[in-house]
């Protein structure tokens, strides 16, 4: 693929905060010069899900928000994104931040990401502004979502962390390989891992369970203070609070989570009061509706550093608070972005700010030869087993999006067909990179949508009422009025079973005319073969890799039938798009 | 067709049929750890046992029958609920008021198939905190009833009880 540099410089156009209000700037030089500003520059990446390499992904074009969320960041896509933003159409932001056009302009500008590129831009804007002025931090979902990170349990993860020289981070998927592998990972981990919201049980408290502060029950250290820039920075770390909902309780049967809002207003009024500090950043993993939310009721936090949602968000969406104002970011998914504050911190306060959130354009960096060699040498032992090219991607293979992508549509046709079942349930998983039609496929990239701890395939049997009641349930998840009742997936995926929502409506009215492939009504007294993955509960079939795999070596004709899912009551919702 | 007409409804009472409410135990932290049966004991020795308001289907009759009069939503009532419970078999709910003159305490779940979950009597002197763990049967409207003074006051959380879902 040509290198097409200017393309890149003329047409990139950074949208960035000054002072409160957007502006466009354009550096003459390069895409990663930025104008010196402030006293403290602080680089947050997110949920990388542990892509090492450089990947393509498609953003969206189904994101849609409700109630008060609706026609706001982070709910808009394709064109009302770029509108929005001031991105202009057909430039390099515009392939990194929505989907339009994808395949056309992932020709022209390449991949995203990698670790390797990462580092040289990371160690660029840390040099840039000298030391002991920056801080480098990551939001979670940091040691998850490839083959290699599943079978090293995050390990791998972990050299990559310390030379990417973060210094601190939250979790979220960290917490799936449970304790002792956490714990082993966090004992090699250089920077430091914060949670201000993992409580002990009141049993495993009882029993003495390790805890980083016994009394308060709190299993993490919640924060740290850092000096940078001449001031004292207090950085908080939020976990995903669902952990034990949307994963297996097993994996952490000692731990509870949560918000927690009024814990954090504690802490937060600490740090401003008895610790002195100057600044307060939370870096979260609540995704970003819950942390508007978050913002509008908890005071004296200067800026919110968010993920989990995944959503490349260009400008911060300053919060009106009883205290003042609290900026909320989202830096984004899979490698591709890296966020930059630039803070002008005075005395107590917060003068002024700066945010960028800079596409990791491949193509425009050079590989850092030490993380190169790093990601090279772990990789070594697994890779030999999982490049051999195991079909070829028949079409654009992505999975973002709030209902169907054709990526899942492989899955649930790979789950249908293996496992001889009517119906197939997929998660509405948001991690997973895009293939290219045409693209060959290895195991790796199957792994890459399936890195899970509780891979197994299952086949049950539920009554059309069960499955109905499952579809309201995560629905609801998604598109529940109050963003402190969303877990921040998306729906999950259904092969075999068409069906509409209207997701402004409540629980139990939001799913209607359930329809099987053959055309008839699903009945709710009636039973039905199911198969699917990643189940809270403890299944035995094989995983679903391998299933998935099997399919893809078949060579039975692909599925190309459309999801499903008709949509009702989202006219003029900018949060959908008609851009494929 | 819609799939109510196929009798979707219904389903979800069936398994309410099969939930019983109980307070599972007592961690009040002005009283420790107090095991179920001691709190009824309790109750017993200040008051007759509530059973008829501990066989009322909605939250208004129970608090109806247990008080003989209707609460009052107050700020001054701080419950402590989680969102989504992670276990729907014991859901952490504690209260702590600022209001004067307590004198019991109550937890009802709207939806379950008998709304009244526990009554505390709160003897005069007694820090009003109470934190217990309830079994919720689905998504619910949590009310807890604060008797000072005479009066009824009343707090009110939806707490989401769910099948588990999908992590971003």
């Amino acid at each position: 693929m040509p290198i097409r540099r200017r393309e890149f410089l003329t047409l990139a156009g950074a949208a960035t905060l000054a002072g409160g209000l957007p502006r466009l700037a354009r550096s003459a030089d390069s895409v990663y010069d930025l104008e010196r500003f402030g006293n403290a520059r602080i680089l947050h990446i997110t949920d990388t899900h542990a892509q090492l390499k450089p990947v393509f992904f498609r953003e969206p074009s189904v994101n849609l928000g409700v109630g008060s969320m609706q026609g706001n960041p982070p709910h808009l896509v394709g064109k009302a994104f770029l509108d929005r933003f001031g991105i202009r159409p057909d430039s390099a932001d515009a392939y990194a931040f929505t989907c339009i056009e994808f395949e056309k302009a992932a020709q022209r500008f390449g991949k995203l990401g990698g670790f390797a590129h990462l580092k040289t831009l990371v160690d660029r804007l840390r040099s840039d502004v000298g030391a002991g002025r920056s801080l480098l931090l990551d939001g979670g979902d940091l040691w998850q979502g490839t083959g290699l990170a599943n079978v090293m349990k995050g390990a791998d993860m972990v050299d990559a962390s310390n030379l990417l020289g973060i210094d601190a981070m939250t979790g979220h998927w960290e917490f799936t390989y449970g304790e002792k592998a956490l714990r082993s990972n966090l004992e090699r981990f250089k920077g430091e891992f914060l949670a201000q919201n993992v409580f002990l049980t009141e049993e495993a408290a009882f029993n003495d369970a390790k805890a980083f502060d016994p009394a308060s029950g709190r299993v993490f250290k919640p924060s740290t203070i850092k000096e940078i820039g001449g001031r004292r920075v207090a950085v908080i770390g939020q976990a995903f609070p669902y952990v034990p909902i949307a994963h297996p309780k097993r994996f952490t049967p000692d731990w509870k989570f949560g918000i927690r809002d009024e814990e954090l207003q504690k802490l937060v009024d600490g740090l401003r009061n008895t610790d002195k500090v100057d600044a307060v950043i939370l870096l979260s993993h609540n995704g970003m509706d819950v942390d508007l939310k978050l913002a509008s009721r908890v005071t004296g936090i200067d800026v919110i550093l968010g993920g989990h949602t995944h959503d490349a968000v260009p400008q911060p969406i300053a919060v009106t608070n009883p205290g003042g104002v609290t900026l909320v970011t989202n830096a984004g998914s899979n490698g591709k972005f890296l966020a930059v504050l630039d803070l002008d911190i005075g005395k107590g306060k917060v003068a002024n700010v700066r945010y960028r959130l800079l596409p990791v354009f491949s193509e425009l960096l050079k590989p850092d030869p030490a993380m190169q060699g790093l990601i090279d040498k772990t990789r070594a032992p697994h890779a030999g087993d999982w490049v051999d090219k195991i079909a070829s991607a028949d079409r654009l293979l992505y999975r973002r999006g709030n209902f169907s992508g054709s990526m899942d549509q492989l899955i649930c046709d790979a789950l249908r067909s293996e496992l001889d079942t009517e119906i197939a349930l997929s998660p509405g998983f948001r991690w997973g990179t895009t293939a290219l039609a045409g693209q060959p496929l290895t195991m790796e990239d199957v792994l890459a949508q399936t890195a899970v701890t509780y891979p197994e395939t299952y086949v049950a049997t539920m009554t059309g009422s069960q499955i109905k009641d499952v579809l309201e349930d995560v629905c609801d998840n998604l598109f529940n009025t109050d963003p402190y009742y969303q877990q921040g997936g998306d729906m999950v995926r259904l092969g075999g079973l068409a069906y509409a929502c209207t997701p402004a409506e409540s629980v139990g009215k939001r799913i209607s005319e359930l329809t099987l492939d053959n055309g008839s009504p699903l009945q709710a007294a009636k039973s039905y073969k199911v198969a699917g993955w990643a189940s809270v509960n403890e299944q035995t079939g094989a995983p679903v890799w391998d299933v998935v795999a099997k399919h893809l070596k078949s060579g039975k004709p692909p599925n190309r039938s459309a999801p499903g899912v008709t949509l009702k009551g989202v006219e003029g919702n900018p949060g959908i798009s008609k851009q494929v | 067709m819609t799939n109510t007409d196929n009798g979707f409804s219904a389903t979800r009472r069936l398994i309410l049929q099969g939930a019983g409410a109980v307070a599972l135990v007592g961690l009040g932290s002005s009283f420790g750890n107090l095991p179920f049966g001691l709190t009824r004991a309790f109750a017993a020795a200040n008051d007759k046992y509530p059973e008829e308001a501990f066989k009322q289907k909605s939250e208004a009759d129970a608090i109806k029958s247990l008080y003989g009069k209707t609460a009052e939503a107050s700020d001054k009532v701080k419950m402590d609920a989680p969102e989504i419970a992670e276990n729907g078999a014991v859901v952490p709910v504690s209260v702590t008021t600022t209001l004067a003159d307590v004198t019991s305490i109550s937890f009802l779940v709207a939806e379950n198939p008998v709304a009244l979950v526990a009554s505390y009597k709160i003897p005069a002197g007694t820090m009003p905190n109470v934190a217990n763990r309830i079994k919720m049967a689905k998504t619910s409207n949590v009310i807890v009833v604060v008797e000072a003074g005479g009066k009824l006051y009343s707090a009110t959380k939806e707490v989401k009880v769910t099948v588990g879902g999908c992590g971003g």
